[in-house]
């Protein structure tokens, strides 16, 4: 059975352990993608603890909820998570990026490891992936909802707007997305790389159903999404406002960490930041 | 093979469409259109199944995408446009949505070569085969006739679990082949016996080949003709038993020399068992507008630029062997 967590403090405290984790294990890769990694943390303890209706155990039942991360670079986060919920032992985080890892550097299905739904690290594709999963549900009259996580500098490929000019043409309500809008990519701040603005303009003009969230703030974000599941007539997309490494001080809101990782002697002190925050 | 007379001219798209109508019948089968369904031959699915045909748009990166997250979720999508746009468009979301998720996609390749004639080079694919050859887990099928098509969509989406690419044309071809001809995927098919060299084609150009073939035997060489309807994964069996068995191989196809079909066998015969070879194809050149035949024609892919290559290369042969 999946754990259900129902209380801020029992969520908050699952965000701690996910954080300490990512750390571990991108510190023990020596490479890989820590700022999103953290920003997402809070978010992702809410779908795989909460929202999501899932059964690790059975990673491929049939009726399941679909979690389609489009972001493949923040896979510590995903893999930490699905570690935690019970999809594969915990001690196998510290294979992560390594020879024969089933913890590829962006999510690999084929290398075997329970509770992928896709392969995915080229930007622009995980929507319509989570289209295509949503067509299906409604082709088979399916109940289960379909989430697909995007970054905020991911809006920038032209195909994510392929992908979500469709799923509104199709009126796929059951389709839930997700934006990580912590303003960092790897250039730097996205206003100055390239302007996404107005994001919300953006999504509703494409026919979406648009909410905000505090993407730190747990409650929030589960009401955010309870809140999207009473629209019948179109797709949603959550615009989640976070700080990139959120849950260590220093590096919070730097650009700089979009794409690094810390050294062992910076893990430890950044693990004693999240000690610290919680 | 025998039976080598021309039923009719019918363009290889009908086959397609034919054929998917015939596999349609799974209730597996989703099919997703791009703006251009008649024309690709996506028609006659759509009309029977209605309930199973989605519109998506001129959108075909989105296509590739959602064509995965049905193949994700236990259907079978069957997505076609012209192939400038399924293969070459929407080569990253193939790489990684599909064959990097080795999902059972089939994507179409229509209106493939420079027979598309009048439209001219932006829409004359000539890199798709090179393109998809070079990605993992991928089928690349490349049928002869109208009704190998039909039978390579159905056995495409009845027999397969992998990422399938098949590439067809819109002009009206020679329709040769017999419904109940042996065709199975991966296996190349020997057309025309000879041991005095081998021409392996694909697509229409094997029925320029066997032209070809008639004209060499007028002039006592005798010429193996080889449907090699599936690219990859190639039938090396068949290239090596060519090569060894008539110690000169020439290819055609309708496509780029660089990186396509001929590219393929020279990999293998290379490696395996070196003889002479020369190849029929697109000279790294766009194409241009034109009537098919006068196109083909021009660049060389008929019956005559095949006889031409074939007499060089068997004094060439004839050559070496006195060295």
């Amino acid at each position: 059975m999946n754990i259900i967590l129902k209380t801020r403090e029992e969520l908050v405290l699952k965000s701690i352990e996910i954080r300490k984790d990512i750390i571990s294990a991108i510190a023990e890769a020596g490479s890989g993608h820590t700022g999103g990694s953290l920003d997402l943390a809070d978010i992702f303890t809410c779908l795989y603890f909460h929202i999501l209706n899932h059964r690790p155990e059975e990673p491929n039942w049939e009726n399941r909820d679909r979690m389609v991360l489009s972001i493949g670079h923040v896979a510590p986060v995903l893999y930490v998570t699905l570690a935690h919920a019970g999809y594969f032992p915990i001690e196998e985080l510290k294979t992560l990026r390594k020879l024969g890892s089933r913890l590829q550097g962006h999510p690999g299905r084929d290398h075997g490891l329970p509770g992928l739904e896709l392969s995915a690290g080229s930007l622009g594709q995980g929507l319509s992936v989570a289209v295509g999963m949503a067509l299906a549900n409604k082709i088979d009259k399916k109940d289960g909802y379909v989430y697909c996580i995007l970054g905020d500098g991911e809006l920038q490929e032209g195909s994510v707007w392929e992908a979500a000019m469709s799923a509104a043409h199709h009126k796929f309500n059951k389709l839930i997305a997700l934006v990580d809008r912590n303003n960092c990519q790897i250039d730097g701040v996205t206003s100055d790389v390239m302007e996404i603005e107005p994001i919300i303009d953006k999504w509703k003009s494409f026919g979406w159903n648009v909410l905000s969230c505090d993407g730190h703030n747990h409650i929030e974000i589960i009401e955010t999404f309870e809140k999207v599941k009473t629209t019948s007539d179109r797709p949603s997309v959550i615009i989640a406002k976070t700080i990139m490494g959120k849950g260590v001080r220093s590096i919070e809101g730097n650009y700089k960490w979009h794409g690094k990782a810390p050294s062992k002697e910076e893990a430890l002190d950044f693990i004693e930041q999240i000690d610290n925050n919680g | 093979m025998d039976n080598l007379i021309i039923k009719s001219h019918r363009a290889t798209k009908e086959g397609f469409a034919e054929g998917l109508r015939i596999a349609g019948n799974n209730p597996k089968v989703i099919g997703l259109g791009a703006d251009i369904t008649a024309s690709v031959g996506m028609n006659l699915f759509a009309e029977a199944f209605p309930e199973r045909f989605f519109s998506f748009g001129i959108a075909e990166q989105n296509c590739i995408g959602v064509a995965s997250g049905l193949a994700l979720s236990e259907k079978i999508p069957v997505f076609s446009t012209y192939a400038v746009f399924s293969a070459l468009r929407t080569t990253d979301q193939i790489r990684i949505s599909v064959c990097y998720n080795k999902l059972h996609v089939i994507i179409g390749g229509a209106h493939a070569g420079v027979s598309v004639g009048p439209d001219g080079a932006t829409h004359q694919a000539l890199e798709d085969i090179a393109i998809m050859r070079s990605l993992p887990n991928i089928t690349i099928i490349s049928p002869c006739d109208a009704t190998q098509t039909k039978l390579a969509i159905i056995a495409a989406i009845d027999n397969m679990n992998s990422p399938m690419y098949i590439r067809y044309g819109r002009e009206a071809v020679p329709d040769f082949t017999i419904e109940n001809q042996n065709f199975e995927i991966g296996k190349a098919q020997t057309m025309v016996e000879g041991n005095d060299l081998t021409i392996i084609a694909t697509g229409h150009l094997v029925w320029e080949a066997i032209i070809a073939a008639g004209k060499l035997k007028d002039k006592g060489i005798n010429a193996r003709v080889i449907n090699l309807h599936t690219i990859k994964p190639i039938d090396e069996e068949a290239i090596i038993k060519a090569a060894r068995e008539t110690g000169i191989i020439i290819t055609a196809e309708e496509h780029q020399i660089q990186g396509g079909m001929g590219s393929a066998v020279a990999e293998v015969v290379v490696k395996e068992y070196p003889v002479p070879m020369d190849f029929i194809g697109m000279k790294s050149s766009f194409g241009e507008s034109g009537k098919p035949e006068e196109l083909l024609k021009k660049y060389g892919m008929t019956s005559d630029s095949i006889y031409k290559i074939a007499i060089e290369n068997f004094s060439r042969k004839k050559s070496d062997q006195k060295l």
